[in-house]
């Protein structure tokens, strides 16, 4: 028969270890319902009928976060026939706190005790059994990084599923348990929803569980004589009912823990610790900071992944390109279908591909940085700095990576846990300077600014300007307003990474990028093959006489108080949805110049001839900070999930644009 | 009344109550710090916000704006 397994625990107990070594290559990754959290999905090795649910990782089942409403709603609708919860042995007070809700909900719970080596090392002993015992369900040891006690734990959990019911666990004080029975015969004969177990149902009756009542609907009659109860036990506390229930279990845990774990007294500074003193330190740590970002990226964007790109160019462009277009003349294709083919699609998303490799390399650090616990490191050093423009410490990192490509920067932005810090980090990253800008930039101080040196690094600097202006200003704005969420953050102990959970997480990072070059960027880049290929009348044309050019001299106008107003430019705009880089060789193109670099001289000639030193500026401010191409915007609508935000936050981009632009204009005409 | 955030590094803790209702009241509470624990003060950050404190056998970190919130005696 077919039993359903939910794995439940807190960020960093090892979870993601577990569910990898328990379900193998049978994953498969999601999304919750209408949210951005991902939702993972497996069969248990070696049983096909067994199906394991991965939770998000969360240290409670309050009401209040999205993760831990979507756990809580999971269990008590699906209502899995057992949960695996993943403890932290190492940290074992904090991680009992969630198993304590757990056991509450009814459902048979198998407790793994993960990390069994940690404890052992630091010379502490757990007497499992023992602690068995007191939560009433079966506690396992296990060491997921070492791959032992995971058999058992399988056993034990399909075993917890062929019960019925946990066992209750009575553990508040007597006034608390006395008026959590007198609730549960109340709402016996109030509550007909048979889905909440009674105690559970209860106890969130008792802590005015909003999202709970908010459900249940309960008559006024048997909703206030549960307050009166809770109300008295406040009064006796002088604290609030959900405050009461929350001290209450961890006085619970801290007794069961004094009694069951016996601590290593003499224990010195564990390594960790003594890692932490040096990366945390005073002095230090901002030193060393920039020291691993500078290092991240001068292997990812600059030596290594940059070498990256010149192979795939020549992979893509000589051998696959090469071997495609002979192979479609010896077949006798029509010249537009090589056209498509070659210039279109193998053009076009090969344009994109080419930072794979780099975007590989990255994701590997970014894996290695966030398993080992720095990540969370980087965030208490950074977040006094970023937290004033509505940004989180975590905002670094997506920025930093945006100086190489908005993908994988935008897709960086998940290690964000507060959602309105992740929006705001998404929406303002790709006004950093991509690569892709730089021959942009290359071309127009080529043709205007040749002696002038502050032009290109004013580029990143009007970047991180408008970075930090329109933090400011967005965080007065509606969806960013409100009450900041409280920063209180784990730092988990260091620890080695484990090769394979970090390539699994780069692969996944990196699949998702390559699946969406493969698709929107491949309709992307046929849809503007075709409109810069054809005429209205459908003949093959120039680029000048394309339904495109006739496009840019409708939309032309709109850039005449910026200074550009010629059809050229607006092509070249849109072609630049592509891929920034685009923009160079549409210019050749619309001048009759084959395979136009950044340094052409005929290219610097016409473009010097097109704008001037004011109008080209303007140009160049508009290029960084409008809309980014095609394959950011698929990116950040993953990341949003929602289109009305991708489309409102390329409006904004593309806005703020323009009045930069004009300012530059207006400004520059004076002076340039 | 004395506070979380008053704290000098170094020094231990009793805490004695959490101001406050609801959402940011129960996640602090919800990361170990009920009434009766005890709190070291471990570090401040490098540019002076948030501090790092030992509680429940672990380290977290909290902004010194949430730890006014967190009475100690």
């Amino acid at each position: 028969m077919g039993l359903k397994i939910a794995l439940a625990g807190n960020p960093n107990s090892g979870k993601t270890t577990v569910f990898n070594a328990l379900t193998g290559s049978t994953q498969y990754v999601g999304n919750w319902p209408g949210v951005t959290v991902e939702k993972k999905e497996g069969r248990l090795r070696g049983h096909k009928d067994v199906e394991i649910i991965d939770l998000p990782g969360i240290y409670s089942l309050s009401p209040y976060s999205l993760e831990e409403v979507i756990a809580r709603n999971y269990l008590m609708e699906e209502t899995p026939d057992a949960i695996i919860n993943i403890v932290d042995a190492s940290n074992i007070e904090r991680n009992l706190y969630l198993t304590t809700q757990l056991l509450e909900t009814g459902i048979p719970v198998v407790v793994a005790l993960n990390m069994m080596d940690v404890v052992k090392r630091n010379g502490d002993t757990i007497h499992s059994s023992n602690l068995s015992a007191e939560l009433g369900c079966p506690v396992v040891e296990t060491s997921a990084a070492k791959g032992t006690g995971l058999s058992d734990l399988a056993n034990a959990a399909m075993a917890a599923g062929q019960k019925a019911d946990q066992a209750p666990l009575y553990l508040f004080s007597d006034t608390v348990e006395r008026g959590i029975t007198e609730i549960e015969q109340i709402a016996k004969d109030a509550v007909t929803d048979s889905r909440y177990n009674p105690r559970w149902l209860a106890i969130k009756l008792f802590e005015n569980d909003e999202k709970v009542l908010e459900n249940l609907r309960l008559p006024d009659r048997a909703a206030q004589a549960i307050r009166q109860i809770a109300e008295s036990c406040e009064k006796e506390y002088d604290d609030d009912a959900e405050s009461i229930v929350t001290t209450q279990r961890y006085d619970y845990i801290t007794g069961i823990v004094g009694k069951h774990v016996v601590k290593n007294r003499k224990q010195k500074l564990t390594p960790s610790d003594k890692i932490d003193r040096v990366l945390t330190n005073r002095w230090l740590a901002l030193p060393i900071f920039l020291l691993i970002m500078w290092g991240v990226y001068y292997v990812s964007i600059q030596s290594i992944g940059d070498m990256t790109i010149g192979w795939v160019e020549t992979l893509i462009g000589e051998w696959i390109g090469g071997g495609v277009s002979t192979l479609l003349v010896n077949a006798g294709a029509a010249e537009w279908l090589h056209s498509l083919i070659i210039d279109g699609i193998i053009g076009g998303v090969g344009a994109v591909l080419v930072f794979v490799p780099q975007l590989m390399i990255l994701f590997l650090f970014i894996s290695i940085l966030e398993d080992c616990g720095y990540m969370a490191r980087v965030a208490f050093i950074m977040d006094r700095l970023f937290r004033k423009f509505g940004l989180s410490g975590k905002s670094f990192i997506p920025m930093l990576i945006g100086t190489g490509c908005s993908v994988p920067a935008i897709m960086a932005s998940r290690t964000i846990e507060n959602d309105k810090d992740r929006k705001m980090t998404i929406m303002l990253t790709p006004f950093i300077p991509c690569g892709a800008k730089l021959p942009v930039f290359a071309l127009f101080v080529g043709a205007f600014f040749p002696t002038m040196a502050w032009v290109a690094p004013s580029m990143y600097l009007l970047g991180i300007v408008m970075v930090i202006l329109s933090g400011v200003i967005l965080k007065r704005t509606r969806p960013f307003r409100g009450d900041p969420a409280p920063f209180v953050m784990e730092l988990p102990a260091y620890r080695f990474p484990r090769m394979k959970g970090v390539l699994i997480h780069m692969w996944e990072r990196g699949k998702a990028f390559m699946i969406k070059a493969g698709t929107i960027i491949f309709v992307a880049s046929g849809a503007i093959w075709f409109l810069q290929s054809f005429s209205w009348s459908l003949q093959m044309v120039d680029a000048s006489e394309s339904i495109l050019a006739s496009i840019g001299r409708v939309v032309a106008p709109i850039f005449i108080p910026l200074g550009f107003g010629n059809w050229q430019a607006a092509v070249a705009s849109i072609t630049g949805l592509l891929a920034k880089e685009v923009v160079v060789s549409t210019f050749g193109v619309l001048f009759g110049i084959a395979e136009a670099s950044e340094s052409d001289p005929t290219l610097l000639e016409n473009i010097g001839q097109l704008f001037n030193p004011a109008s080209g500026y303007a140009f160049m401010v508009f290029t960084l900070l409008a809309a980014p191409c095609f394959a950011a915007i698929g990116a950040m609508r993953r990341e949003f999930n929602s289109w009305k935000w991708t489309l409102g936050t390329v409006a904004f981009q593309t806005g703020t644009a323009y009045v930069m632009a004009l300012i530059a204009y207006q400004i520059g005409r004076l002076f340039l | 009344m004395k506070t979380l955030n008053k704290i000098p590094c170094g020094d231990t803790v009793t805490v004695t109550g959490i101001e406050g209702v609801g959402p940011v009241k129960r996640r602090i509470m919800d990361m170990g710090i009920t009434k009766g624990s005890q709190v070291f003060v471990r570090k401040v950050a490098p540019l002076g916000d948030p501090v790092e404190i030992t509680v429940k056998g672990y380290e977290l970190t909290i902004r010194k704006e949430d730890a006014k919130k967190i009475q100690v005696g």
